[in-house]
């Protein structure tokens, strides 16, 4: 297939391809954070993570068409902002629903899973109800489209980079607070053993709200930037859904590091085979792969050792 | 066994004997019944449906809730436009339209359940509705056992036609043909890349698509490229296009997917205003999600744009604006929709009867004047004659008119030498 084309365009259609693999990366990352926290440290099923995502996109649109309305002078940077706003909306609502629902079922952890799942077409329909059926359309500031110039045939979507720089600051920003704060060690704790957590004095009940809320702020927060590279309506958040639990269960589920692992490993297959084949049997073969790997691995690429 | 035949051949003459007899009565009974002009109950309507003296009940089967509402909600609309504006004007042969509208909810077993309920229970005369093929698929069989009258408004695949469907939107050959003779003409295309969802309706386009520019247009295609529904990553086909530097992208992706490919499109620096783009699946509805800024300079290939300037359409827009909102774009699909009561008002009237079986064999040459896209004609097999239009978009999300063709382009669902 690449006896048609010349050096220099098989070069840079290299660049341009692990590129794409670098953006897909950091997409999966970002989606799969919040559902690290919440799944992985926390233990709860929580399917209604993409409503959460979503959640985010929504208020990114409703700060937009605010900008847009009463200070379009500030439109440029409205994007900082609205992403502030979606962490914490998102964030408020994870705890709200982890006050009202999730701490009820700690104990019965796959139960979380039907009701998660039942919140989440709650609200789907909730934002049905709220904002129409139709999908909105986010618009960008103009600095945030295009790409950037390199050479004639290397070409850097500058949403991509923007989605790379995010990834990195929020992954840095929550390995530090759960491995370097005093919180991320009660969070550990809680984790690890909730009886003797709680008998050392942890305020369990406030560290699992707090974290499940964190968990959603940066759902929330992915949302937001989201609204690059996809769409915002009721359903949207169900297209993320079964990647981020892949990345999650794959990478192995209490460990960060192995999220981050897992998501390069499978971005990096999807988006190589993707250029040799049609998207949809790159995606079959991803599967099967994961599926594989599991098989062998069921703890997942990285397991925490844990005394049973 | 010969009795029983000749039971069997007696009957259906006895009890038209005996329907004869009995609608006697209710010819002398006439005058006394019947309001104004409207034909007697009895007369107009043989099979039980649910039609009284001054009403007339019809479905509408769409999805209101699940992941299909985006796309139908403006069929819902168009729909109901359509029967407000009939019942306006003194309804059908006499009768109020009243309509029972069932939600599909987006999962195609639920379509077949409450379209057997508006069949069986409700008796409905007609039922607008579906949307997907798969919808489509799952009710036909029940359309087809209860004889129902179905319209179906969304541009598809094509390789079907039933007596219980009036196929309102297009089929694949009468949508993509004309679109890539243009293309092939007005800009010397050769070369073309497919992408598509991957589903029935894509693949099939697809393959008509591929046929057309191989055999009669004498081009190629680079590469033919489908992705999951719902797919957000589109960067690595974007390269690949960039690589085989196609004349003419062709796509029919679908759904959210759409929002993502276009915005990774206009990210990764392919400028539509030079890479000629042509769409059979983004309607005005979709660029509303997409952004017109993401999507200008694409062409779009279907048989009706908002911005159509015609007198019909310019009593349409207004209208449907006013009963649904300023903000609210009408799509291709969402016009055809608003063909279906119509189309089902003048059938009724042009065979004097609510009978599904009279509406079916008076379908064919029923014509619909005041259709927003023109003029519309049915065919002998159920779908519309139409004109085949391209726009161009814009970025305020509207398309502007570029061509469309000189006659009416006949529906053909079963293309010879396409399959």
């Amino acid at each position: 297939m690449f006896g048609d084309y010349s050096l220099g365009d098989l070069g840079s259609i290299f660049v341009m391809q692990g590129f794409a693999g670098l953006i897909l990366f950091s997409v999966y990352v970002l989606m799969a954070l919040g559902l690290a926290i919440i799944f992985g440290q926390m233990g709860v099923i929580n399917m209604a993570h993409g409503e959460f995502m979503i959640l985010g996109a929504y208020v990114t649109w409703m700060t937009s068409s605010f900008f847009q309305s009463y200070l379009p002078s500030l439109f440029s940077g409205y994007f900082f902002l609205a992403m502030i706003l979606a962490f914490v909306a998102s964030g408020a609502l994870g705890m709200l629903v982890e006050w009202v629902l999730i701490r009820h079922l700690y104990r019965r952890p796959l139960d979380t899973l039907l009701a998660t799942w039942g919140l989440s077409l709650i609200l789907q329909q909730a934002y049905r109800s709220v904002f129409g059926a139709r999908e909105v359309g986010v618009e960008l500031p103009q600095w945030m489209l295009g790409s950037l110039h390199v050479s004639d045939s290397i070409e850097v979507p500058i949403n991509g980079v923007f989605v790379m720089c995010l990834t990195v600051l929020i992954t840095v920003g929550v390995a530090y607070v759960m491995y370097k704060s005093r919180w991320g060690r009660q969070v550990r704790a809680v984790v690890q053993n909730r009886i003797m957590a709680g008998a050392v004095g942890i305020n369990t009940e406030k560290v699992d709200r707090y974290t499940y809320g964190l968990g959603c702020g940066i759902a929330g927060v992915a949302g937001s930037a989201f609204t690059m590279i996809g769409s915002t309506g009721p359903t949207s958040g169900q297209l993320y859904i079964v990647d981020t639990f892949l990345v999650v269960v794959f990478g192995g589920a209490a460990s960060l590091l192995g999220t981050i692992a897992s998501a390069f490993s499978i971005s990096q297959t999807q988006s190589t085979l993707e250029f040799f084949m049609s998207g949809s049997m790159a995606k079959v073969l991803t599967l099967l792969a994961v599926v594989g790997i599991l098989m062998l691995r069921p703890q997942g690429l990285f397991a925490l050792k844990v005394r049973k | 066994m010969s009795d029983e035949a000749n039971k069997g051949l007696l009957s259906p003459l006895r009890r038209k004997l005996l329907m004869g007899m009995a609608a006697v009565p209710a010819i002398t009974m006439l005058p006394r019944a019947s309001f104004a002009q409207a034909p007697a109950t009895s007369a107009v309507n043989t099979t039980g449906l649910a039609v009284t003296d001054t009403e007339v009940t019809v479905g509408i089967l769409h999805s209101a809730t699940g992941t299909m509402a985006i796309s139908e909600t403006g069929s819902i609309e168009a729909e109901k436009l359509a029967i407000e504006q009939i019942n306006a004007m003194g309804g059908v042969l006499g009768r109020k339209i009243k309509f029972i509208q069932e939600d599909g909810a987006s999962d195609w077993p639920t379509f077949a359940e409450k379209a057997k309920k508006l069949l069986v229970n409700d008796k409905v005369a007609a039922i607008m509705g579906c949307w997907t093929s798969a919808s489509r698929k799952a009710v036909l069989p029940v359309m087809e056992q209860y004889n129902g009258m179905l319209y179906y408004p969304t541009f598809y695949e094509g390789l079907e036609q039933s007596k219980n469907v009036i196929y309102t939107g297009q089929e694949a050959t009468q949508q993509i043909l004309a679109g890539l003779n243009w293309i092939a003409k007005e800009k010397g295309a050769k070369s073309f890349f497919f992408i598509g969802s991957d589903y029935i309706w894509p693949r099939t386009s697809n393959k008509i698509a591929r046929k057309h520019v191989e055999n009669v247009l004498k081009g190629k295609v680079v590469g033919e490229e489908y992705y999951p529904l719902g797919n957000t990553q589109f960067n690595s086909v974007i390269n690949k296009i960039k690589l085989t530097k196609p004349d003419v992208i062709f796509t029919d992706v679908v759904g959210g997917s759409n929002v993502a490919f276009y915005k990774q499109l206009k990210a990764a620096g392919i400028d539509l205003s030079k890479q000629a783009l042509l769409t059979i699946s983004v309607t005005e509805d979709e660029i509303d999600g997409i952004g017109g800024e993401n999507i200008a300079g694409a062409y779009a290939c279907m048989k009706y744009f908002q911005s159509l300037d015609n007198p019909n359409n310019k009593t349409f827009v207004p209208a449907f604006k006013k009963m649904w909102g300023e903000k609210t774009v009408i799509g291709d699909v969402t016009q055809a929709a608003y063909l279906g009561p119509w189309l089902w008002k003048l059938t009724v009237e042009k065979a004097g009867s609510f009978d599904v079986d009279k509406i079916a064999a008076a379908s064919p040459g029923v014509e619909f004047k005041g259709a927003p896209e023109g003029y519309v004609r049915i065919h002998e097999n159920h779908h519309l004659w139409s004109k085949t239009r391209v726009g161009r978009a814009k970025l305020d999300g509207q398309f502007e008119l570029i061509f469309e063709t000189a006659d009416l382009v006949e529906p053909d669902p079963f293309p010879k030498g396409y399959q």
